[in-house]
């Protein structure tokens, strides 16, 4: 449930759940736990350093709490597996700490962190192993506010805001959205847009000047962790991704996650350029060179 | 000194095998005031009510107990039964022995026990009963139709022929509903139009039916025999006594850009338009969103070129009041909405469409004229694939948890239809079931099937991907052979889900009926009574009670058409007793009952009353209209006086069964 009202001086307020922030038209600093993640340490680290240097930009400061671990990755989501979601409970823990909500990048530990947050809220059992388990100060029964960082750009800055910020537009470039599953679904747990009609990165890529392509591949499969098993299940399925893309006039792939990144450029065979979505952030704003500094 | 006679019911061995009937017989034997208590093997036969008659006779009983099944099933055979033995029928009570007890027990000693207490508990109560009376109210010879589709003609048809006024409600500029969108109509291809048409035309030539077109209910009020119906006549800024059709006015408006509601929006029309060449009332509307004489002052052309005069830009919403004896519902039925399944790519690809929208491109008054084309390119479409279920029987929000019923058969309509006018056209349909009972339903399926080789596989299409070369590829499962499959389709046919229509229920609380929780209107009874709302004087005709195929539609529509006129025949009608009374020297006047009365049942009069020191002194008290009343009982409870009282559910009956059942 979102509700957007525009106060009299011109600002807006967003309220998403039990967390209000308020938007002023003169970037007040913000302050959010960030979750980076594994990949995002090594084969991903595009992925993090863009998404730091344009959140500071956008006059979001990111606070990184000193004992993160794996987020846990596809297991987390085994039903009888506890151990694995301990991980997901101790950065939802080191947020509602820190008072801060929780921003994510990686669409595989935004999956993985914001799933957990919704089964601990409604699974009493589960709620109980784990604090059990973990024996932290104060149990964690969930509260903390998970935004992914394309949530947090249209929710928190807005993409009308971040339109005013960009200096370098991509005008007239044709930019595909590649969703994959991990960052839409399940619905219910994520609730970040429709996972069969989602517009988000669309109207991200609107907001930095670019034209973006709809195709009807940008929400299937990319293979995932199949290419470790069955590389041609996987050379398939994110073939069919990208010769959708390219079909309907794309001249780039942007994603959220890595997996799916090594998946469309690796396997797909096709050579349409694939970035990650923050790479083309920190350009439009104007901050790539300072960033790769 | 009361006399009362308990009669215990085996119901074969409905009762008899979980209720030693003898022993509750017996007990309730002893009860105070009981002089006879027997049991019966059937005490609803012609035999056991003849014990329950010759008892009250011969015992001169003061009331009668029967424990038996639920009271709604025989009260009234008991009450009856009485009556003609010269008992008052509201001194019978029934203990419900076996729906509350017998049916949902094991343990004879626990049910038996069970069956004692509640028998004991209606030989409390009756002890209280007094004799009431029902009174008369008389019945206005007038039937209301809401919704002019075919269900609402066809009622309105039969309610005419039996001699009575009929008006038909219908929000639409014309009558028709969705039938006059469909082209052809299974199991036998005969075409909608041919056969909607003349009753359209039936209807409106009716001496005894008024047609209120481009109208909506906007308040009723009342109760069965005597509702009074206020009907809101939206300006159509033309006048309808004066147009004559000629359609000159359609012709000429400049204004051609907007979109066709009747061809689904594939084909535009002008901003004064008439739905169809066939609609009846043949009257031109003019669409105020459009028109540019509305918007900006700027045109005037319909009205330059009418000789009849007709065109009114100042026209106003009118509203008429009209009493009604009954009123029939026949709101109709939408497919749903396909935002959310844009897997199927609806929203992304203009040759994805719905099947209601398969049939204006195949109508001979369609966009294409008849022939078939790809909206896209208005190309030929070599593979068609239709993908059934879309939205019916799904167990997320998105769509509808029943099956909408209609789908698999039209769809096998589409699919030969194609065929027998297009064979180099290859059509392949994507089914979870093919379901197919009705009088000649399944020989037309299995005649696609093997005549029209229509390409029928069980599995659902996951992933529907339009193409920049104007192909769609559609990805599906064949669940029979266990494979993916890809089809390189020209167009995507989706059997939308069928929904209720949206102003169903804002209707169905103006007429204080229920619905369940997908918005169609309950019957009074699933099995026996499926026409009937359960509110008195409201009938249900046609898919707002459930999804309905055209046969079924007219058959409830006629049905539905038999109730209302059995309540039309009557002179009068018997009201139910049970209702209830204010002690106005009780009553302070507070407004509590009022509030919460659901049937508008509660008035307040100032009466002057006459104070102890022979004083008079005027206070304001409540007043129930037993003829509105329908015994609810929710003022009763309300009451913070205990003013309120319910004839045969009074305050101290129930208190005397709460105490029978503590003892």
């Amino acid at each position: 449930m979102i509700a957007v009202s525009a106060d009299a001086d011109g600002s807006e307020k967003i309220c998403r759940g039990n967390t209000a922030v308020s938007r002023q038209k003169g970037f007040a600093m913000e302050t959010f736990t960030y979750y980076p993640g594994c990949t995002l340490r090594t084969k991903a680290k595009e992925l993090d350093t863009y998404a730091r240097a344009s959140a500071q930009a956008l006059g979001i400061a990111l606070e990184e709490p000193a004992d993160w671990q794996c987020c846990g990755g596809a297991y987390t989501t085994a039903k009888d597996e506890i151990a694995t979601k301990l991980s997901a409970v101790r950065v939802l823990n080191s947020a509602k700490e820190a008072g801060q909500p929780l921003i994510t990048v990686c669409s595989a530990c935004h999956n993985v962190i914001k799933q957990t947050e919704y089964d601990i809220t409604r699974d009493e059992e589960m709620a109980s192993k784990v604090n059990n388990y973990l024996g932290l100060a104060e149990p964690y029964t969930g509260g903390t506010k998970v935004y992914h960082y394309l949530e947090m750009l249209r929710d928190v800055v807005g993409f009308d805001k971040l339109k005013e910020k960009v200096v370098n537009p991509f005008t007239g470039r044709k930019i595909a959205a590649y969703y994959g599953c991990l960052l839409l679904r399940p619905a219910k747990a994520l609730a970040m847009d429709d996972p069969e009609n989602p517009t988000i990165i669309e109207d991200f890529i609107r907001a930095i000047g670019g034209t973006p392509v709809i195709y009807a591949q940008r929400n299937e499969c990319c293979g995932g962790y199949i290419t470790m098993e069955d590389k041609a299940q996987a050379q398939k399925r994110s073939g069919s991704v990208m010769s959708s893309a390219e079909d309907m006039g794309a001249e780039m792939v942007i994603t959220a996650c890595p997996l799916c990144l090594y998946n469309l450029k690796k396997n797909s065979g096709s050579d349409l350029p694939v970035y990650y979505f923050t790479e083309l952030l920190a350009e439009a704003l104007g901050l790539k060179e300072a960033s790769n500094e | 000194m009361q006399r009362i006679g308990v009669f215990v019911c085996h119901c074969g061995t409905n009762i008899a095998a979980t209720v030693d009937v003898k022993a509750v017989a017996e007990a309730l034997g002893h009860e105070p005031g009981v002089v006879i208590s027997q049991e019966y093997q059937y005490m609803c036969s012609e035999s056991g009510q003849e014990l329950v008659k010759n008892a009250i006779k011969e015992q001169k009983l003061t009331g009668v107990v029967i424990c038996s099944c639920s009271p709604r099933m025989h009260e009234n055979t008991f009450r009856k039964a009485a009556a003609s033995a010269g008992l008052n029928p509201y001194l019978v009570e029934i203990a419900n022995i076996r729906e509350q007890c017998s049916w949902i027990h094991k343990d004879i000693a626990t049910a038996t026990e069970k069956a004692i207490i509640l028998g004991r508990t209606a030989v409390a109560k009756v002890h209280l009963n007094t004799p009431l009376t029902s009174m008369e109210s008389p019945v206005v010879k007038r039937a209301l139709v809401i919704g002019g589709g075919i269900a609402g003609i066809q009622t309105a048809l039969d309610i005419a022929e039996a001699g009575f006024d009929v008006d038909i409600v219908e929000k639409n500029p014309t009558i028709g509903g969705k039938m006059a969108q469909i082209d052809k109509t299974f199991p036998t291809l005969d075409c909608a139009a041919c056969i909607l048409t003349p009753k359209m035309v039936e209807a409106s030539q009716n001496e005894r039916i008024t047609i209120h077109s481009f109208s909506e209910v906007a308040d009723v009020k009342g109760f069965v025999g005597n509702f009074t119906v206020k009907i809101k006549k939206k300006a159509r800024f033309v006048d309808e006594t004066k147009c004559t059709g000629c359609g000159l006015c359609t012709e000429k408006c400049p204004m051609k850009k907007v979109p066709n509601e009747f061809n689904m929006g594939l084909d535009n029309r002008s901003a004064i338009y008439i739905p169809f060449a066939q609609a009846v009332p043949k009257v031109a509307t003019i669409d105020p969103n459009y028109c540019m004489m509305m918007k900006s002052g700027k045109c005037g052309v319909c009205s330059k070129v009418c000789s009849a005069g007709a065109i009114d830009y100042k026209q106003q919403d009118t509203f008429i009041e009209q009493q009604y004896g009954a009123i029939v519902v026949a709101t109709g039925f939408n497919p749903i909405k396909l935002d959310k399944y844009d897997e199927f790519a609806y929203n992304q690809c203009p040759d994805v469409v719905t099947s209601l929208e398969l049939e204006r491109l195949m109508n001979a008054a369609g966009p294409n004229g008849g022939t078939l084309l790809r909206p896209s390119d208005k190309s030929h479409p070599h593979t068609i694939v239709f993908v059934q279920c879309v939205g019916s029987r799904c167990d997320d929000e998105k769509g509808k948890p029943y099956c909408s019923k209609i789908c698999c058969m039209y769809t096998a309509k589409h699919a030969m239809l194609i065929r027998e006018k297009y064979p180099d056209t290859e059509v392949y349909v994507f089914y979870i079931d093919v379901r197919t009972p009705g009088k000649n339903f399944d020989e037309f399926y299995r005649r696609a099937v093997e005549q029209y080789n229509v390409h029928y596989i069980k599995g659902m299409v996951g992933k529907v991907t339009p193409k920049s070369d104007g192909k769609i590829d559609v990805q599906a499962s064949d669940l029979l052979a266990g494979e993916q499959l890809h089809i390189n389709a020209d167009m995507v046919v989706l059997a939308a889900a069928i929904e209720p229509d949206k102003t169903a229920r804002p209707l169905a609380t103006m007429l204080t009926t229920q619905m369940d929780t997908n918005d169609f209107f309950t019957e009074a009874h699933p099995k026996l009574r499926p026409v009937e709302s359960a509110t008195a004087g409201i009938f249900l005709s046609g898919a707002c009670q459930g999804p309905k195929d055209i046969p079924e539609t007219v058959a409830q529509a006629s049905a539905a058409a038999a109730k209302a006129i059995g309540l039309l025949c009557k002179n009068s009608i018997t009201c139910n007793p049970c209702v209830a009374h204010s002690d106005e020297l009780m009553c302070n006047g507070c407004s509590s009952c009022e509030k919460v009365c659901p049937y508008g049942a509660i008035t307040y009069v100032d009466k002057e009353f006459r104070m102890p020191d022979r004083s008079t002194k005027v206070r304001r008290v409540a007043s129930v209209n037993p003829a509105v009343c329908q015994g609810c009982g929710a003022c009763t409870v309300a009451c913070p006086s205990g003013a309120m009282d319910l004839s045969g559910f009074s305050n101290s009956q129930i208190m005397a069964e709460v105490d029978a059942i503590c003892k």
